[in-house]
């Protein structure tokens, strides 16, 4: 089982502002890692820098030299004005991959919007027709920023299921992104645990138990809670909408 | 038998209407109009330019765009503005300063008004040169371009991981726009140079199921605003540029209305 990716001690330092501290870490040829952490933590940065679309401030990153990586974007900001089929959308890999199109819909299960117009998907679509692109090129590390953003919870765990599954069929390394470990947990054999620099990592039930990921997680939800008083001018109308004083608008 | 110059007038205004579609549909797809804007807006500091080293003004006008895209391109790297922001500032500092400069220079007397709405009755020969030269050379360079930039259109980050080389891409584009910004003030003017690249792009979306078609008729749209411009001004002795962009809207509006074809 050889490396795929090997980083170590990376710094990345943005204007005056650091984003991430020394942050090492390595992927094996199998191996689903999850990086976890709050909003800003840095893990759509160290994201690029392991895609090699952003250069650390410092630090080594080591990618296997001939490897082909599948990436799936956080995000897709397609202008409504941009006419484009989801057939399209896959196509654009490239001319030898044009036969690949059809049988990558129907190993992520979307095979029916091959000629619907990417705008007019679904959020959990959209995140299928993505993870398609990203299976394009046959990769040996498929790279998952939020794959489950835009989707329902009953549609989240069946794309963390689909992502297992297609792990397993294809002997292929993962990395993805998450904010949420709960959902990941069943889908993951490596989490770390991100807020700026590595705060734990392991298995996931490890990191759950991990002093460090419930003082970044856990405490902060238990402090809210125990902050909360009920104010007796604060009622919420039947729409629960909040309103605070006299009688609801409606 | 046509006029001389409304033969001119007519097979400029297509050969630019033939430009701007392709173009205008990446400017609409990649929200550049802002862009389009301050680029078009740059061309009477092109013409104090032209004036004073005694060159060609379209020439003049061609360089100062891509001085321009250059800058707006680097700058847009730092990112030490917002976008609009910063278009803003490029964009109405270079008007005014082409202006300001054009006052300068006393023994200079411009058509202010041709520059700012277009004279495309007053179209030489060497301008038919100037569009289908300068116009064919943009059409060449974006067909080359037309699989990278419609990857970058969709992700950025996407086509780098794929293997798009995105910066010198993106660099050759806007030199591209820029040349076309050029190429087009001569029809309809400075200030109406985005409209002609933005509206018939528009409009055409609405029958276009893929980029390709969207493209192609964005043009064809566009030599219907040409022509129907024309006409009006013809009859009507109407300001031409304008009436243009007039005709361009109406078929927009049109389009609005009429049963829809494609998502």
């Amino acid at each position: 089982m050889d490396t795929l990716l090997d980083i170590t001690n990376i710094d990345l330092i943005i204007g005056q502002r650091q984003i991430l501290n020394q942050v090492s870490l390595q992927l094996k040829s199998d191996e689903i890692l999850t990086i976890i952490g709050p909003n800003g933590a840095g893990k759509t940065s160290l994201v690029r820098i392991a895609l090699g679309l952003l250069q650390p401030t410092s630090g080594q990153v080591i990618r296997r030299p001939d490897i082909r990586i599948g990436y799936m974007p956080q995000r897709l900001h397609l202008d409504p004005t941009f006419p484009v089929t989801v057939k399209r959308f896959l196509s654009m890999v490239g001319k030898k991959q044009r036969d690949q199109v059809v049988p990558r819909l129907q190993e992520v299960g979307a095979v029916h919007v091959l000629d619907v117009q990417m705008q007019s998907l679904s959020g959990g679509e959209l995140q299928r027709v993505l993870l398609a692109r990203a299976l394009m090129r046959d990769p040996d590390l498929l790279v998952l920023d939020e794959p489950v953003q835009g989707v329902d919870v009953h549609g989240q765990t069946e794309l963390y299921q689909l992502i297992t599954r297609i792990r397993e069929q294809r002997q292929c390394a993962v990395m993805m992104v998450s904010h949420d470990l709960h959902l990941v947990m069943a889908a993951t054999d490596r989490v770390i645990c991100l807020n700026q620099h590595i705060c734990c990592s392991g298995t996931p039930e490890a990191v759950t138990n991990d002093p460090a990921y419930l003082d970044l997680f856990g405490p902060q939800t238990v402090k809210q809670l125990a902050v909360y008083s009920h104010d007796p001018n604060h009622r919420h109308d039947n729409c629960g909408n909040c309103c605070k004083g006299g009688p609801c608008a409606r | 038998m046509l006029d001389d110059f409304l033969l001119r007038a007519l097979l400029g205004g297509f050969g630019v209407a033939l430009v701007a579609g392709p173009f205008g549909s990446f400017v609409v797809w990649r929200r550049l109009a802002y862009f389009g804007d301050t680029l078009a807006h740059s061309a009477l500091l092109g013409v104090a330019f032209g004036f004073l080293l005694r060159i060609n003004l379209t020439l003049g006008i061609l360089v100062i765009c891509q001085l321009l895209a250059l800058l707006l391109f680097c700058s847009q790297r730092q990112r030490l503005l917002a976008s609009d922001t910063l278009l803003g500032i490029l964009s109405h500092g270079a008007l005014s300063l082409g202006l300001v400069a054009l006052a300068f220079m006393e023994d200079v007397r411009v058509d202010l008004i041709a520059y700012l709405f277009g004279d495309i009755l007053a179209i030489s020969t060497s301008d038919l040169w100037w569009i289908f030269g300068g116009g064919g050379v943009a059409l060449l360079g974006l067909t080359l371009l037309w699989k990278s930039l419609l990857a970058i259109t969709i992700h950025e980050d996407l086509a780098r991981v794929e293997g798009v080389p995105v910066d010198r891409i993106n660099w050759t584009f806007l030199a591209l726009i820029a040349l076309t910004v050029a190429v087009m003030m001569k029809v309809v003017g400075l200030l109406l140079v985005t409209s002609l690249l933005i509206i018939p792009a528009a409009t055409s979306r609405r029958f276009a199921g893929n980029p390709e078609i969207m493209a192609i008729s964005a043009s064809l749209i566009g030599c219907l605003s040409v022509g129907g411009g024309l006409l009006g001004s013809f009859y009507y002795d109407t300001p031409t540029g304008p009436s243009i962009v007039v005709a361009a809207c109406l078929i927009f509006v049109l389009s609005l209305v009429s049963p829809k074809k494609a998502g």
